[in-house]
């Protein structure tokens, strides 16, 4: 029997990502449309040229950054669970607020697909989108779909498919941050790198120490406290 | 030429167009405006008022978003009259 | 090779690390970080993305024009919540007869069989006429409204009009110190009680979570809708008939619930102003673009879903209260039976509320479930302590008068429904949201006495004018 994989949906409020989720899946699962509805993670089974994945689909969240439980959750799962595929779901009429979500999980993981969604409401209303262009900016897979009409699920499930067996390599492109905090992270990058060594971003990591998130701190100590417990 | 000035959203009528210059909130629900879009810099359309006349619904970066009285009051902008 | 996170003693390094962070960090550092990021999605987007005269989504803007309306807003939630409620009410009717009646004429074979095998009388008291009955009254009179009720949630869900309603609420919200938002968790209640403990994770400020939890049971859900529009139909709607009734009785529904809207709006009010004291915090709210729902797949999703979930925990409740309510009827201490010493004890005080011993003490029993308020009651109101066949509702209602019922019953056992104690799933799911025993107390504290006053202040006022 072969293993499983574990891919887990990402993405803004009201992207259609539960849709996708549903879609997917197939399971019985309700789809919201009010931010934050999925507020505990709904877990379904998908079957793909005889591979098994495991989809989890993560709390709708504007970012990232651990402002409320919705977001640590999302972030806990990726960083510390760390699925084997995180498939960012944007909303293609909203591509620039959706973006700026993506960009901070390219962040944090490097086996992301980014899943443009809603693609026939944008080509609608007049809106092209070149997502060869953005593969090569952004490094990783960009994939137009339509969850509702259930359109370009062949090639999702197949880079899908790829990327979690490691024919594909992603090499996400990183954020260059202004002078002044590309110091700071510099400095304090190889404290962190010796910490956490390569299981988790050194960078994100030095960066969101910088940024005072101690949510994140208070995370990292108590999976030290269980690795250490175990040990 | 145009003529600007300064109003708080809050002060907005629909249809304004808005370009924030700065935000008098601090702490986490800086942080929840920031990651909405609410970023200096950012233009923000007001788009209608409850019909209670409070919360107001902006558009910013191609989201409709409400805020109350409470922070809308908080961010200052230019508004641009675009006539 | 490693599968340690870092080794021993990095805890304290940790800390270390996070002070010489904040050393170095700055106050803009967020302001910074989030400005770089937008940057780049907007140079992405420029490079990527090409708009060919794009139209606005002028949909939601007129249809928001209309929704949200200084005018329109307001009727149109009203009619909207008068809509499904009368759909759910007078599209159950039907249904719920043909499955009363289906269950009816199986139980004839049941009572065959067991003669058949010649089973002693306890058996088939405690297995057809405790157990049987009482699940099968709970499908039947449960099921339709929530195939109904659920899926046209659902959809009004899906198609993004919750969101506006918490828009236009949200004013009167925060006057009484809570949060729009809690307008959805209110909806979700008309499902499920005990559902809507967990969406209020909607509301990010712990205050005003605090608030959409506790006030929650204010607005009937399912299970109590069932108890709503039977007494509705048999004591308000009585002179009524075919299309006339179901919309009388929806009226009276919507009725007692804008009577719970109202008292969850008073209690938040007294909450906020004191135990809850504070001032209005995180308010950030969405407006989605209107989306079509896939109509079927909605309805079907949201029937195995929910409807289905509920059922089978008012099933699963059921079964063993109608078995425990036919054993307490059918054993006896002293002369009387233990349901009648229960009775008998509380009758006093239930006339006190307008009401009687059998109504407090089926809502006693009813605690895990709400659904199973009314069976009770009907099977402690016959003698044998079993349900009889309920045909029609007609029988039903010679039940209740025949045990003194007026329409002051009739209504305060109604308002007591609205009112009383959250059920035992929705009291366990509050602890769990609150970690607080203190908390789940209060929320099964505050109802009580509410529907205790507010019962006791009609029955003597009505005494009083005669």
């Amino acid at each position: 029997m072969t293993e499983t994989y574990r891919v887990a949906l990402a993405g803004n409020p009201n992207t259609g990502k539960s849709t996708l989720f549903n879609a997917l899946t197939g399971l019985k699962q309700h789809t919201g449309n009010w931010a934050g509805k999925t507020v505990t993670l709904a877990e379904g089974t998908l079957t793909h040229k005889g591979i098994n994945y495991q989809l989890i689909d993560l709390p709708g969240t504007y970012s990232i950054f651990s402002n409320s439980r919705d977001e640590e959750v999302a972030r806990n799962y990726i960083v510390f669970e760390k699925p084997d595929v995180t498939l960012v779901v944007v909303d293609a009429t909203s591509l620039e607020r959706n973006l700026n979500l993506a960009l901070q999980i390219l962040e944090m993981t490097r086996n992301v697909i980014i899943c443009i969604n809603l693609i026939d409401e944008a080509e609608k209303r007049g809106i092209s989108i070149n997502e060869r262009l953005l593969t090569r900016r952004l490094g990783v897979p960009v994939i137009k779909i339509s969850a509702r009409n259930k359109t370009g699920f062949p090639l999702l499930l197949d880079t899908i498919e790829r990327l979690a067996e490691g024919k594909l390599v992603c090499e996400p492109a990183r954020i260059t941050y202004d002078k002044d905090i590309e110091i700071k992270i510099a400095s304090l990058e190889p404290f962190v790198a010796e910490m956490v060594e390569d299981r988790i971003s050194s960078r994100w990591v030095a960066l969101r120490l910088l940024d005072g998130d101690e949510s994140l701190l208070d995370e990292l100590k108590s999976r030290l406290k269980v690795k250490e417990g175990s040990a | 030429m145009d003529k600007t000035n300064c109003i708080t959203l809050f002060e907005g009528k629909n249809g304004d167009f808005i370009q924030i210059t700065s935000m008098d909130i601090e702490g986490v629900m800086r942080r929840r405006l920031l990651d909405l879009g609410f970023v200096p810099g950012a233009v923000v359309e007001v788009v209608r008022k409850s019909p209670l006349g409070d919360p107001i619904a902006f558009r910013v970066s191609q989201t409709t978003i409400a805020l109350r009285r409470e922070e809308s009051s908080k961010i200052q902008g230019e508004l641009m009259n675009h006539d | 090779m490693n599968t340690e996170l870092a080794n021993s003693g990095s805890r304290g390094d940790l800390n270390a690390l996070y002070e010489k962070a904040q050393q170095l960090s700055s106050s803009d550092l967020r302001d910074k970080i989030v400005g770089s990021l937008y940057q780049e999605s907007k140079r992405l987007c420029e490079a990527g993305v090409h708009h060919s005269n794009t139209k606005r989504d002028r949909r939601t803007e007129k249809l928001d024009a209309v929704f949200t309306s200084p005018i329109w807003g307001f009727p149109i939630m009203m009619v909207m919540l008068g809509i499904v409620f009368y759909l759910t009410i007078a599209g159950a009717n039907v249904p719920s007869d043909m499955i009363a009646r289906f269950f009816g004429w199986l139980e004839n074979y049941i009572t065959a069989f067991f003669q058949w095998i010649s089973a002693p009388d306890w058996l088939y008291g405690v297995l057809v006429l405790g157990l049987y009955r009482g699940t099968t009254w709970v499908v039947s009179v449960m099921l339709p409204p929530m195939a109904i009720f659920f899926p046209t949630f659902a959809l009004l869900e899906n198609y993004g009009y919750l969101p506006r309603v918490a828009f236009n609420m949200d004013r009167i919200f925060k006057k009484v110190g809570a949060h729009g938002k809690q307008s959805l968790t209110m909806a979700m209640g008309f499902g499920c009680n005990a559902a809507a403990m967990m969406s209020s994770r909607i509301i990010e400020s712990p205050r005003e979570r605090m608030l959409a939890i506790l006030t929650n049971n204010f607005v009937p859900c399912n299970g109590r809708w069932g108890t709503l529009i039977v007494l509705a139909s048999l004591f308000m709607a009585a002179g009524y008939t075919g299309g006339a009734k179901s919309l009388v009785t929806t009226s009276v529904v919507v009725g007692i619930v804008l009577f719970g809207i109202l008292v969850t709006f008073l209690v938040s009010w007294v909450l906020s102003k004191t135990v809850l004291k504070g001032v209005p915090t995180h308010y950030t709210l969405e407006l989605p673009a209107y989306r079509r729902p896939k109509f079927w797949e909605t309805v079907i999703r949201s029937s195995l879903e929910r409807s289905w979930a509920v059922l089978l925990r008012a099933v699963k409740v059921a079964a063993p209260a109608g078995i425990l309510t036919w054993v307490l009827a059918n054993v006896s201490v002293g002369d009387t039976s233990v349901l009648m010493h229960i009775v008998n004890f509380l009758d006093p005080f239930g006339q006190m509320l307008g009401l009687d011993g059998y109504i407090l003490m089926a809502f006693l029993i009813g605690l895990p479930a709400n659904e199973i308020v009314l069976p009770i009651l009907i099977m402690g109101y016959l003698s044998t302590g079993a349900l009889t066949e309920v045909d029609n509702l007609g029988d039903l209602k010679q039940i209740f008068v025949d045990q003194g019922w007026t329409w002051l019953t009739a209504l305060n056992m109604m308002l007591f429904s609205l009112l009383h104690f959250p059920c035992g799933t929705t009291l366990v799911n509050i602890y769990k949201e609150t970690k607080s025993i203190k908390w789940a107390f209060l929320a099964f504290l505050i109802p009580t006495m509410i529907a205790i006053f507010v019962t006791f202040v009609i029955a003597q006022s009505v005494k009083l004018l005669g």
